[in-house]
C-alpha cells in the first residue's frame, strides 16, 4: 500500500526537519552571535541569546591585528588551485575507468578510496620532511599539491560515478556518426557530464577550503589560509572567544554563501546514483 | 554501394571465442537479418562490421576496400541502437544533424536534409523537442532519421524494436521495410525474434554460438532447414520433433513436422492422442496433443477447431512436408 501524505504527517515531518536543521546550524549561529558580543559577554553565564550589546569591535580588532585579505586570497588560491589540478588529473582517469574498464579497475578504485582511511598524522612526518627538503613549507604551491593528493580519490570516485551513468551506446553512436575522439568529448561527453563536473568542483572547493590539518601543519605566515587565521586566535595569549568567533565568521562566510547558492548542485552531486 | 564481405573473421574476448572463423557475403541493397538466441554472437558480429569492436583475425571489406582497420566513422555505415542512443542534451533537429555537422557539411544543406528526413519519418512537428519529451516510437524514428541523413553505404540495426510495445513494434517493422523499399540501401538487422526475421529479410543468417547455421531466404529456411536447430528456430509455433521407432520408419534419427502440416481427425490417422491445452487465436487454433511415448505435438488448425480438452484425436503428417534428420541433427535430403 502506498503511503499517503496526510496533513498531520506533513506537519510532523516538517517540524522534525526544521529541528534537525536548526540543531546542525546552531553552532554556526552561535559563533556568528558571539562575534558581535564583547569578550565579557561572550563568556557570561548564563549566556544571553540576542539581548546583549551588539558591537563590531571584534571585527575591527581582528582586521587590525591580522591581514584577513591575505589569508582569504590564500584560501581562494589553494582551494581553487587544488580543485582544478585535481579535475585535470581526475577527468581522464575517471573517463578511462568508466568507459575502458580493465580487470582491476574496481580494485584500483577501492584502493584509492582506502587511502582516505589512513590517519593523515601517520604521514605527517615524511611529508613534512619532504616539504622541508624541497623548500615547499609555507608555500601555496605546496599546499595545492598536498590538497590535490588528499582529495583526488574523492574527485575520481565522484566523476567515475557520473560518467558511469552515461550510456556507452551514446558514445558509440557518436563514433558511428563520424565524431573523432575530440568531437566525442567536446560535443557529447562534456555537455552530458557538466552537472557532475560542476558538483564535484563545488564539493572539492568546500573540502579544500575547510581542510585544517595540512594547512595548519605546513604553513606559517605567507601561505596560511583562513584556517590558520582562525587558529591564530586560540593562542598564545589565551582564548578570546569573541575575537575567535569574529575570525571564524569571516572565514566561513564566503564558503557558506557559495554553499547556499549551489545547494541544488551539491545535493544532486552527493546523492547521485544512490537511487535509480 | 553497400557490398560487405567478411572473410575468416574471428573474435575472442579473453579466452572465450565468441565468433569462430566466419565467412559471409552481403550483396548491395540486400536486407539481411542476423537471427539467433541471445548470446549467439549476432550483436558482436554487427559490432565487428560497424568497427565498434576489433576483429581478432580475418578481413572485412566494404565495397571492395579493406575496412578491417578503419575506425567506425570512416566505414560509411550508420547504426541504430536498441536503446536509441540519442543525445539527450540536443534537440531532435540537432540529433539528426549531428552526423552532418561532423562531416562539416554546409549548414543550408544540413537543414535541407534534416527537414527531408523529418518529413519521411513524420517528425516535422517535433524538431525542437528534446529526446526526453518523445515517446519510444518517436525516439526510434529520430534514431533512424540520424542514420538516413548521412546516406550511408549500409544501415546497421541492433535489435531496434526490442524496447517498443507489441503494437508499435509491428508498425515500426513495416516502416523499416518501407524505408528499405524506397532507399534500396543495404540493411543489416539483428534480432532474436524470428517473426521479425521472416517478415523483413531478403536473406536470413541463423547464428548459434558464433557459427552460421544456415543462410537463405525466409522461405528457404522455412521449407528446407539445414539442421534441427534451424528447423526448431524458424517457424511459429515451433516444429514438432519425433524420435525413436516412428522416425526410424522414415529412415531417420529424428523427423520434424510443422504444426500446420499435421492433419487432425477424430480417428483413422497415424498417431492417436489426447487434446491438452487448446489456444484459440480466432484465426487459428493451436492444439497441444499428447501422444504416448512422445513430447506433446502442436497442431495448427485454421479458424475455430471444435476440439476440447480431453478429446481423443488422430493426427496424420503431410509426408510432402516431413523433415528428416540424421543422428547429428543434419537434414537428410
Amino acid at each position: 500500500m502506498a503511503r499517503r501524505a496526510t496533513g498531520a504527517r506533513k506537519i510532523v515531518v516538517t517540524a522534525i526537519a526544521w529541528g534537525v536543521g536548526l540543531a546542525i546550524f546552531f553552532p554556526i549561529l552561535w559563533t556568528i552571535l558571539t562575534s558581535f558580543k564583547t569578550e565579557a559577554e561572550a563568556i557570561a553565564s548564563p549566556p544571553s541569546f540576542l539581548a546583549f550589546e551588539w558591537t563590531l569591535e571584534n571585527y575591527v580588532e581582528v582586521n587590525s591585528r591580522s591581514d584577513y585579505f591575505l589569508h582569504f586570497m590564500n584560501s581562494v588560491i589553494i582551494s581553487l588551485g587544488s580543485t582544478l589540478l585535481g579535475l585535470l588529473i581526475a577527468i581522464p582517469a575517471a573517463w578511462s575507468m568508466a568507459f575502458v574498464p580493465a580487470k582491476r579497475t574496481k580494485d584500483i578504485l577501492m584502493w584509492m578510496l582506502s587511502t582516505k582511511m589512513l590517519p593523515p598524522v601517520g604521514v605527517l612526518v615524511p611529508i613534512y620532511l619532504m616539504f622541508r627538503d624541497f623548500g615547499l613549507l609555507d608555500t601555496r604551491i605546496g599546499l595545492i599539491v598536498v590538497l590535490t593528493l588528499i582529495n583526488l580519490p574523492i574527485i575520481v570516485w565522484m566523476l567515475f560515478t557520473y560518467f558511469k551513468e552515461i550510456p556507452g551506446e551514446i558514445l558509440e553512436a557518436a563514433r558511428m556518426d563520424g565524431a573523432s575522439l575530440w568531437d566525442e568529448v567536446v560535443h557529447v561527453l562534456t555537455p552530458m557530464a557538466v552537472p557532475g563536473i560542476a558538483s564535484t568542483l563545488l564539493l572539492n572547493i568546500i573540502l579544500a577550503w575547510n581542510e585544517a590539518f595540512w594547512t595548519l601543519n605546513l604553513t606559517a605566515a605567507k601561505a596560511a589560509p583562513l584556517t590558520a587565521f582562525i587558529a591564530s586566535y586560540s593562542s598564545p595569549e589565551g582564548l578570546f572567544y569573541a575575537k575567535l568567533s569574529a575570525a571564524s565568521t569571516l572565514a566561513i562566510a564566503p564558503i557558506l554563501i557559495l554553499g547556499w547558492f549551489s545547494q541544488k548542485q551539491l545535493v544532486r552531486g552527493l546523492t547521485f546514483g544512490a537511487v535509480k | 554501394m553497400g557490398r560487405i564481405t567478411l572473410s575468416k573473421v574471428t573474435k575472442t574476448f579473453g579466452d572465450v571465442e565468441v565468433i569462430p572463423p566466419l565467412d559471409l557475403k552481403i550483396e548491395d541493397g540486400e536486407f539481411v537479418v542476423f537471427v539467433g538466441p541471445s548470446g549467439c554472437g549476432k550483436s558482436t558480429l554487427l559490432r565487428l562490421i560497424a568497427g565498434l569492436e576489433d576483429v581478432t583475425s580475418g578481413e572485412i571489406e566494404i565495397d571492395g576496400t579493406p575496412a578491417t582497420d578503419l575506425p567506425p566513422a570512416r566505414r560509411g555505415l550508420a547504426m541504430v541502437f536498441q536503446s536509441y542512443a540519442l543525445y539527450p542534451h540536443m534537440s531532435v533537429r540537432k540529433n539528426i544533424a549531428f552526423p552532418l555537422k561532423m562531416a562539416k557539411m554546409d549548414p543550408a544543406e544540413q537543414e535541407r536534409r534534416v527537414l527531408a528526413a523529418a518529413k519521411t519519418l513524420n517528425l516535422t512537428d517535433y524538431l525542437d523537442r528534446r529526446p526526453a519529451q518523445l515517446s519510444g516510437g518517436q525516439r526510434q524514428r529520430v534514431a533512424i532519421g540520424r542514420a538516413i541523413v548521412r546516406e550511408p553505404e549500409a544501415f546497421l540495426f541492433d535489435e531496434p524494436l526490442s524496447n517498443l510495445d507489441a503494437a508499435l513494434r509491428v508498425n515500426m517493422r513495416l516502416e523499416i521495410s518501407e524505408l528499405h523499399q524506397s532507399l534500396k540501401t543495404t540493411m543489416i538487422y539483428v534480432t532474436h525474434d524470428q517473426v521479425e526475421a521472416m517478415t523483413m529479410a531478403d536473406k536470413i543468417v541463423v547464428l548459434r554460438a558464433g557459427h552460421i547455421e544456415q543462410v537463405g531466404s525466409p522461405l528457404e529456411l522455412y521449407r528446407s532447414p539445414a539442421n534441427l536447430f534451424v528447423a526448431g528456430f524458424i517457424g511459429s509455433p515451433k516444429m514438432n520433433f519425433i524420435t525413436g521407432a516412428e522416425a526410424a520408419k522414415h529412415g531417420a534419427h529424428t523427423i520434424g513436422i510443422r504444426p500446420e502440416h499435421l492433419a487432425i481427425a477424430q480417428e483413422g490417422g497415424s498417431w492417436q492422442g489426447r487434446v491438452g491445452v487448446a489456444e484459440h487465436l480466432g484465426s487459428d487454433t493451436f492444439l497441444h496433443v499428447h501422444v504416448d511415448g512422445q513430447d506433446p505435438l502442436t497442431v495448427r488448425v485454421p479458424g475455430e477447431a471444435g476440439y476440447r480438452h480431453g478429446d481423443t484425436v488422430s493426427l496424420t503428417p503431410n509426408l510432402e512436408h516431413l523433415h528428416r534428420f540424421d543422428d547429428k541433427g543434419l537434414a537428410l535430403r
